[in-house]
């Protein structure tokens, strides 16, 4: 009698669990899930899940009452019960080979048809080139002639198309609730698309281990009306203010008479390098860090400190591939870093 | 050949304590030693998913720094595939299956003896890397080019290749062993139509380690080149592909998980029909079935690269064949369910896991169709959901159904019972720690979160449903350490069991437990696919005992000398020539001790 109250907390349990999904989904509603999506093709996904979803709870709740009602209802009562000896049933196998092969055609013919509407890139889309580094993303515009990384920003309601490439190992482009995954291979360009339907900042996060700073590799897509787009790209494209306080000024001299020119862009000076993110408009955007770090001064002067305990494994540390700074130094840099809108 | 080896003069050394193990061809003691090791590695790999879940229960934790945080995964995957799941169905299939088709041994026990011990030192040898400079930390799937020496300068990933190609060669030799034990050495009468589940499950994964294998030995040694000999194989910068990794890994991957799928399918084949009482539903649909596995695993592996930027009609075929592949998995599961209909259930501890086996496999089962078609793929892969699939798949599947078989087999290897109700709390203990852990990482993949980050921000939802899966792992400890428990306890004072203490169909159970060294004094005659249950009920009579002195083959340490050169020169290729020669030296000398040898 102990036995089958056991078993019969299995479904127990799994209804514990199914409400447990609902309760958490519930409170995350800020996590970035394309069960909320933001683009057409982001949509076309989630309804698939959905079928799929459908079918499984049905096969699943009919697998799982069958098991757990066969263990229960045929429990042994007396030890010298000998049940029928059936090896067999034709009939009954070809219907449970049958069935699921059916269900699977059908599931089948739905996947190929969102595969077909999501793989074709509209003729008229935005053009960005996003390129994976370790660990951080860079972006280019080239219609536009704006460089950025680790924040691209799109206007809403038009077709945006990346074409994708890795400067050293593989990583994976994706924005959950813009659409699915594409990963950056070295040697090879890829591509993907999505027609934002949503203003507002998306998530982004490399789905690719890559490295020691795997986790560290985020970014954002800032989804804004045109009109918001127009104005951030006619901004991108000027040179920066000119740092106008002495620290500033300093700060200036600093950075580019130091080793942050050799991997570092910002338009308008000297500084061309091309290895780390360019930092042209670097406050205009967030986060830093590979969209890691919020960005303000304070937060830039840890970073100028000790990038190494900030992002563990990122290719600027201190005292190795770059000078250790005195507190003097990183005050100017960070005014001057802040400067740069 | 036991035939003309009796007329053989016995001058048979014999070892005692622990020499008896080093020298042991006997297929019941390599079993024990398949087993034991797997048991030791289940404890590595599973406290190095405990330290990752811990470092994941909040946000920006740090326990774990990420550098030793990726050498972890990378481990618990490596160990979890290659030295917990394959060893344990190789060791249960070592001692069982000889035993199921009324054979003497294994057809070739030296070379037996040489798999398990290339398991143990590869073994070893992999977790050394731990303690000289780092362990790999590429991920178990050791993606080009972050392999390569410019992406991965510690010897880690050097540790990785050529221990995994040590395991590679003792499951090969495993599985060779396997095709020609059963197809050479079955009981007269026991055709392949009578051959038991477990014994079908165990040869179609033979022959999938025969195949598969061969597609990573060759990539490791692509990548051991590329690394140390300047070649370019998987660099895309000189003309070569990262991609090519993926194939050639995939092409053994896929069928990797069928090969730790399909005798745990077995061992609950066996189980369901002696607990309910009634033959197994639909014996020849689950025997072929399990073969069409063995033959569609090997369409599918480039659903694990759906992102990677193939053309969709590819991705369209690939999504095909993974959805077929679940047809003859659906017609497994409903034969199961068909067995235990209208039986005679006995809920013992053995009865329970294989239950809870199916329980838990159609989930992994489900959530692989959600996998299998692309778009949603896109979305889903490389996130928690998949960790959480692969973990229905090979710990509610596989490990379930390990534990199935040792509860099952326990009594037979021993003579004693494992405690019953140790057993079921081990049971629900692991059932629900399970569940806990698992099945919450499905959710944590749809809210975003990817797989092999070793933090993460805390303003996305995530650390909730982390918490709750820390607690189910720690459970899922709990519940493995009352097991250990239950072996030791019962190992000493547990009920005594009989020859047949499950009123068992299959013909381990017609000998003494634990067995004789030569097995079998007498073989009931094979009529169907249950000899044992018709010897009980249908009135069939034991052969008369095979007369006189059965040969045994002799003990040797050559086996083990053998794969301690091989494990001497794998350290020379990564340090010095020099070594490697000396390994080499100490292999040639085993290899011609073992040639000049008699078998016995």
């Amino acid at each position: 009698m102990r036995r089958s109250i056991r078993l019969k907390f299995i479904p127990t349990l799994f209804s514990i669990l199914a409400l447990g999904l609902l309760v958490v989904t519930g409170c995350s509603s800020n996590s970035p899930t394309w069960l909320t999506p933001a683009s057409t093709n982001a949509a076309m996904v989630t309804n698939l899940f959905n079928l799929i979803f459908g079918v499984s709870v049905v096969v699943f709740v009919i697998v799982e009452v069958l098991l757990v009602y066969s263990v229960l209802r045929f429990r042994r009562k007396s030890n010298d019960e000998m049940p029928t000896q059936i090896h067999g049933n034709s009939r009954l196998e070809i219907a449970w080979t049958l069935a699921p092969a059916i269900v699977l055609v059908i599931v089948f013919a739905f996947t190929l048809q969102t595969l077909n509407a999501i793989e074709e890139t509209p003729a008229n889309a935005l053009k960005v080139k996003v390129t994976g580094y370790q660990w951080w993303w860079a972006a280019e515009y080239p219609e536009l002639g704006v460089t950025t990384a680790s924040e691209l920003h799109v206007p809403v309601n038009q077709a945006v198309s990346f074409t994708l490439e890795s400067k050293d190992v593989i990583h994976s482009f994706w924005v959950p609730e813009l659409g699915g995954k594409r990963d950056v291979v070295p040697g090879k360009v890829n591509t993907t698309w999505f027609r934002p339907t949503k203003v507002g900042t998306f998530y982004g996060q490399c789905a690719e281990f890559c490295g020691v700073a795997h986790a560290n590799m985020r970014f954002a897509i800032i989804v804004e009306t045109q009109e918001d787009f127009n104005k951030w790209v006619g901004d991108q494209k000027k040179d920066p203010a000119a740092p106008v306080s002495d620290l500033a000024k300093q700060g200036e001299q600093e950075f580019l008479k130091g080793i942050c020119i050799a991997c570092h862009t910002v338009n308008g000076t000297v500084a061309k390098g091309v290895a780390g993110p360019n930092l042209t408009h670097l406050s205009s955007r967030k986060t830093f860090a590979g969209g890691t770090i919020v960005l303000n001064k304070d937060n830039l002067k840890a970073w100028l400190k000790d990038p190494q305990a900030l992002k563990p494994g990122n290719l600027m540390e201190a005292g190795k591939t770059i000078p250790r700074l005195t507190n003097a130094q990183i005050n100017a840099l960070a005014e001057y870093l802040s400067g740069l809108k | 050949m036991s035939t003309h080896a009796t007329t053989m003069p016995m001058a048979k050394r014999e070892y005692t304590g622990w020499m008896a193990w080093l020298t042991t061809v006997d297929h019941k003691k390599i079993g024990v030693l398949y087993i034991l090791t797997s048991t030791f590695f289940l404890f590595v790999g599973g406290l190095e998913a405990l330290l990752m879940r811990t470092q994941l229960s909040a946000a920006n934790l740090k326990v774990l720094n990420p550098d030793l945080y990726n050498q972890i995964f990378t481990m618990h995957g490596t160990t979890m595939v290659f030295l917990v799941v394959m060893p344990f169905l190789a060791g249960l299939g070592n001692y069982i299956v000889p035993l199921m088709i009324g054979a003497r041994d294994m057809a070739y026990p030296r070379m037996n003896a040489l798999g398990v011990w290339l398991l143990i030192l590869g073994g070893l040898f992999m977790n050394v890397s731990f303690f000289v400079g780092g362990a790999p930390a590429a991920g178990w799937f050791g993606y080009a080019p972050l392999t390569s020496i410019s992406y991965s300068t510690t010897t880690g990933i050097d540790y990785w290749i050529l221990g995994l190609q040590m395991l590679g060669v003792s499951s090969i030799s495993a599985a060779v062993n396997f095709v020609v034990t059963i197809l050479w050495l079955r009981a007269p009468g026991m055709t392949m139509n009578r051959l038991p589940l477990f014994v079908w499950t165990t040869l179609v994964t033979a022959f999938l380690i025969l195949f598969a294998m061969p597609s990573i030995a060759a990539a490791l040694i692509l990548l051991f080149f590329d690394r140390h000999f300047g070649t370019l194989f998987f660099n895309a910068a000189g003309g070569g592909d990262p991609l090519l990794w993926q194939h050639l890994f995939w092409f053994f991957g896929h069928p990797e998980v069928y090969i730790m799928i399909l005798p745990a399918m077995g061992i609950v084949s066996e189980i369901l029909p002696v607990f309910s009482r009634k033959p197994l539903f639909g014996y020849a649909a689950i025997a072929y079935s399990s073969v069409a596995i063995g033959f569609i695993g090997f369409t599918v592996w480039a659903h694990h690269m759906f992102a990677v930027g193939m053309p969709p009609a590819i991705n369209a075929a690939f999504s095909l064949s993974s959805m077929i592949i679940a047809v003859p998995t659906a017609i497994k599961i409903f034969n199961w369910i068909a067995t235990i209909w209208g039986g005679s259930v006995n809920l013992k501890t053995p009865m329970y896991f294989a239950i809870g086996f199916i329980a838990l496999f159609v989930i992994g089962g489900l959530t692989g169709i959600f996998l299998a078609a692309v778009p949603v793929d896109f979305q889903l892969t490389d996130t928690y959901f998949v960790v959480g699939h692969l973990h229905y798949v090979l710990f509610g599947g596989s490990i379930f159904g390990i534990f199935a078989g040792i509860y099952y087999w326990f009594p037979k290897m021993t003579g004693k019972y494992l405690d019953e109700k140790k057993g079921l709390a081990h049971f629900w203990l692991q059932f629900i720690g399970m569940n806990f852990t698992f099945f919450p990482m499905h959710i944590l993949g749809v809210l975003g979160m990817p797989r092999r980050i070793y933090t993460y921000a805390g303003d996305l939802g995530w650390d909730t449903i982390n918490l709750v899966e820390t607690a189910g792992a720690y459970l899922i400890g709990v519940a493995v350490l009352v097991f250990l428990w239950n072996v030791i306890s019962s190992r000493k004072n547990g009920k005594p069991a009989p020859a047949d203490p499950w009123d068992g169909d299959t013909l381990e159970w017609a000998t003494t437990s634990p067995p004789p060294a030569h097995n079998f004094d007498n073989l009931p005659p094979v009529n169907s696919t249950r000899p044992l249950w018709d010897l009980k009920h249908g009135g069939a009579k034991a052969s008369p005992g095979a007369s006189g002195h059965v040969h045994l083959p002799n003990p040797s340490y050559w086996p083990f000398v053998l794969a301690l050169g091989l494990t001497i020169v794998m350290f020379g290729l990564i340090y010095t020539p020099i070594i490697a020669l000396v390994g080499l030296a100490i292999f040639v000398a085993g290899f011609a001790g073992w040639v000049a040898q008699p078998a016995g």
